[in-house]
């Protein structure tokens, strides 16, 4: 029973798009335009330089049912500055997103905070008499508990980075 | 050789084979202007930027070239903004060259400021903003490959005008040099395991129909649809664009589909087993409700671009390729295999032919505007090129024309831009100087773009300007009587309407008017018959129907026949 509730597909579902393009500065607008324009909402997106300085990767996260996605990545594939474009799966790729979490800090509290980022091996970064700013790493899943966990303490603010990913080089025979 | 900025433009133009192109100056775009002066290149000074970017267009859709449209920043710039919409929407292959504040100035709301490159994006196959002088030769090599490879469409150049006045060593570059390129035209898929598919499906149909679009005008893919469609004795029904890729009056044409296509080829692709899409892209004007759209049919998917295929209709079977060599290899395929014509489904289509003829009311007493197409369709022998605006005279164009060659219908198809009428007829007949020029339009078009009027005037371009002049938005009217209960909001036009004779005159054209139906044929001839541009105001009836008439999201079913 658990097993197939996992499998089911949903409607909507979230991808992570690996798109590698030409550096060159409207390049974002193209892409990002081209998501929004067919009907896609774009979760995160983020956007560095690769080994080679005239290439951008840039990863986004989108949700929206597998029919449009296909259409959608028929037409990311067409643009002129997209050299590679690839759907990650999420069992077979590292995804890692940075946030950085100013969170209230009155002293009775501060030590319940400070074990909470021990355990998801966030760092402070700043802490001020009633404040302390952490920075943390990982998936979605995790920056969202360790939000989950601090938000009785009250967050001021979080600025996250967007998801950046990459597949994983090895491979791991299935286990029968 | 050191050379400016915009002697290169220039240049390349001259470069990638360019003869002709269509503009207008201002302040940002003055050095090209100044490097043209003595250029020897042929320019030609619309009265608007969105004339001249038609113009360009339908230049580009005559010939087969790619047309050049050249405009100053700012409101010049947007001014071009429906051309290129136009453009993109029929995958049309232009080159715009737009000026733009100097580099320094960009991003502080400088005088005639706007950002074409943002605004172009969705509108363009591709666009750039050249910001230094040395790329400009690596970026004309890339737009006019990009503008003119795979599925064509318009690709726009923005120019600051100190990268115009900075000057640079000059070489043209290779196509081969473009860094990085990996765009690819024609994807080089096999298709030659889809193409024994597709011979096992022909051999299996009973009632097989082929459906061509643009993408069959645009890769000269007349020959190979004639010999295909004779080969198997297939029906061949089109869309608005490819009126012509198939001569309307061939015993296996069903002529246009769709919303006013002919109940026909609407019935034989509701009934059809087999449907062959080649360079179509499946638009809601022609497929009507999607799930009952060929819902008996296998359908077969030919196109250049990967992303139509599966977009609006799942297929069956896909083959991407450029249309032209898909044929090729198919007809190749074919040579030895026998085909019994599908004698029954001729009949029944024949049957249909015979039942639901295209027809109108005649009258002795009022000019009905089919028959003013028919007159000069008789008159032209299907030899002349037609131009149109949108609305119900472009569908009676495209209904009752004899249509016989490609390239000699030019529509907006897909954006349906009202003023694509008469300086895209300017533009066909530059390109095309030896052919006769018919531009049919309304009265409510015309007045879009009318002031094309004084370039073809000027120029003596010898387009001869038909107005059905129905005194109303009449395809707008059409839809009021049946929909919205004949409360004509802001569609009668007649009582605002200027004299288009003393228009015409004014602006140095030749006119005449017709009001009775016996001086239709006499005085559309003679005017054919001048040498320079003419526009012919023909009063027609005014509350004239578009039959058939499929309402959106119908089938053949739902088709209003009168
Ligand atoms: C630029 C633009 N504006 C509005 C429309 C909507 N529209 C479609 S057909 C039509 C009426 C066209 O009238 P006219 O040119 O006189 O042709 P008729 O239908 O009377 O033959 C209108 C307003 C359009 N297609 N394009």
């Amino acid at each position: 029973m658990a097993i197939t509730a996992l499998n089911q597909e949903p409607e909507l579902k979230q991808y992570t798009l690996s798109i590698l393009v030409r550096n060159h500065a409207g390049v974002l607008s193209h892409v990002a335009g081209l998501f929004t324009r067919r009907g896609y909402n774009i979760e995160s997106i983020s956007a560095g330089i690769t080994e080679r300085s005239d290439i951008t990767r840039i990863t986004i996260v989108v949700t929206g049912d597998h029919k449009i996605l296909e259409q959608v990545l028929k037409q990311c594939q067409k643009l002129v500055d997209v050299i590679k474009i690839a759907s990650l799966k999420y069992n077979e790729s590292v995804t890692r997103e940075l946030a950085i979490i100013s969170v209230n800090a009155r002293h009775e509290n501060r030590s319940k905070i400070i074990e909470i980022a021990d355990v998801f091996s966030a760092n402070i970064v700043d802490m001020a008499e009633d404040a302390i700013i952490l920075e943390v790493v990982g998936n979605a899943r995790r920056i969202n508990s360790i939000i989950q966990l601090l938000s009785p303490f009250g967050i001021e603010d979080i600025a996250r980075t967007g998801v950046v990913a990459l597949a994983y080089r090895s491979q791991i025979p299935p286990i029968n | 050789m050191r050379k400016t900025g915009a002697e290169i433009v220039v240049e390349l133009l001259q470069h990638y084979g360019v003869d002709l192109v269509f503009g207008y100056p201002g302040g940002t775009i003055m050095p090209v202007y100044d490097a043209l002066y003595h250029s020897g290149l042929r320019h030609i000074l619309a009265r608007h930027e969105q004339g001249a970017c038609h113009a360009a267009d339908g230049y580009a859709r005559a010939t087969g070239k790619t047309g050049v449209v050249i405009a100053t920043s700012g409101p010049g710039a947007t001014n071009l903004v429906t051309g290129l919409a136009t453009a993109y929407m029929d995958s049309v292959p232009l080159i715009a060259i737009t000026g733009q504040v100097p580099t320094f100035a960009i991003g502080t709301d400088s005088f005639q400021e706007a950002d074409i490159y943002g605004i172009t994006i969705p509108i363009t196959k591709y666009n750039y903003l050249v910001k230094d002088v040395a790329k400009l030769a690596e970026t004309f090599a890339e737009a006019f490959y990009i503008a003119r490879t795979g599925r064509p469409g318009p690709v726009l150049i923005d120019i600051p005008k100190d990268v115009q006045l900075a000057s640079t060593e000059y070489a043209p570059v290779a196509q081969a040099d473009i860094p990085l390129l990996k765009y690819t035209p024609e994807p080089q898929y096999e298709f030659d395991a889809q193409l024994d598919e597709l011979v096992l499906l022909l051999r299996a149909a009973k009632r097989p129909v082929l459906f061509v679009g643009g993408g069959a005008v645009i890769s000269n893919a007349s020959v190979g649809i004639h010999r295909l469609a004779r080969k198997l004795s297939l029906p061949v029904t089109n869309t608005l664009i490819a009126n012509g890729v198939f001569p309307s009056q061939d015993p296996l044409s069903l002529g246009m589909a769709g919303m006013h296509g002919t109940r026909y080829a609407n019935e034989a692709i509701f009934a059809s087993d087999l449907l062959i899409a080649a360079g179509a892209r499946f638009d809601d004007r022609v497929t009507g409700k999607i799930a009952e759209f060929a819902q008996r049919a296998k359908i077969v998917h030919i196109d250049i671009d990967p992303a139509e295929v599966g977009k609006v209709v799942p297929v069956d079977l896909s083959i991407i390729g450029n249309l032209k060599d898909v044929l090729d290899g198919l007809l190749a395929k074919l040579e030895a295999v026998d085909f019994e014509p599908q004698t029954k489904w001729l009949g029944q289509i024949k049957e249909w032919k015979e039942k639901y003829p295209l027809t109108y009311t005649q009258s002795a007493s009022i000019i009905k505007p089919q028959c003013v197409i028919q007159t000069i369709s008789e008159l032209t022998q299907g030899e002349a090129i037609i131009t149109t605006g949108v609305g119900q005279h472009q569908m009676w164009a495209s209904l009752y024309c004899d249509h016989r060659h490609p390239k000699h219908f030019i529509t907006s198809g897909g954006l349906g831009t009202m003023g694509f009428c008469v300086p895209s007829g300017i533009g066909a007949q530059l390109g095309c100087p030896d052919k006769l020029v018919v531009t049919i339009t309304g009265d409510g078009s015309f007045q879009m773009n009318l002031q094309e009027l004084a370039t073809a005037a000027y120029y003596n371009i010898p387009v001869k300007i038909v107005i059905l002049n129905n005194g109303y938005l009449g395809m707008v009217r059409q839809w009021q009587e049946m929909f919205f209960e004949r409360r004509y909001s802001e569609t009668h036009l007649e009582d605002g309407n200027p004299d288009f004779v003393m228009v015409a005159k004014g602006f140095g054209l030749e006119a005449f008017r017709v009001t009775r139906p016996e001086e239709v044929r006499p005085t559309l001839a003679m005017a054919f018959a001048l040498p320079g541009p003419v526009v012919i105001d023909c009063r027609v009836e005014k509350e004239e129907n578009v039959w058939p008439m499929i309402p959106t999201g119908g089938t053949v079913k739902d088709t209003i026949e009168h």
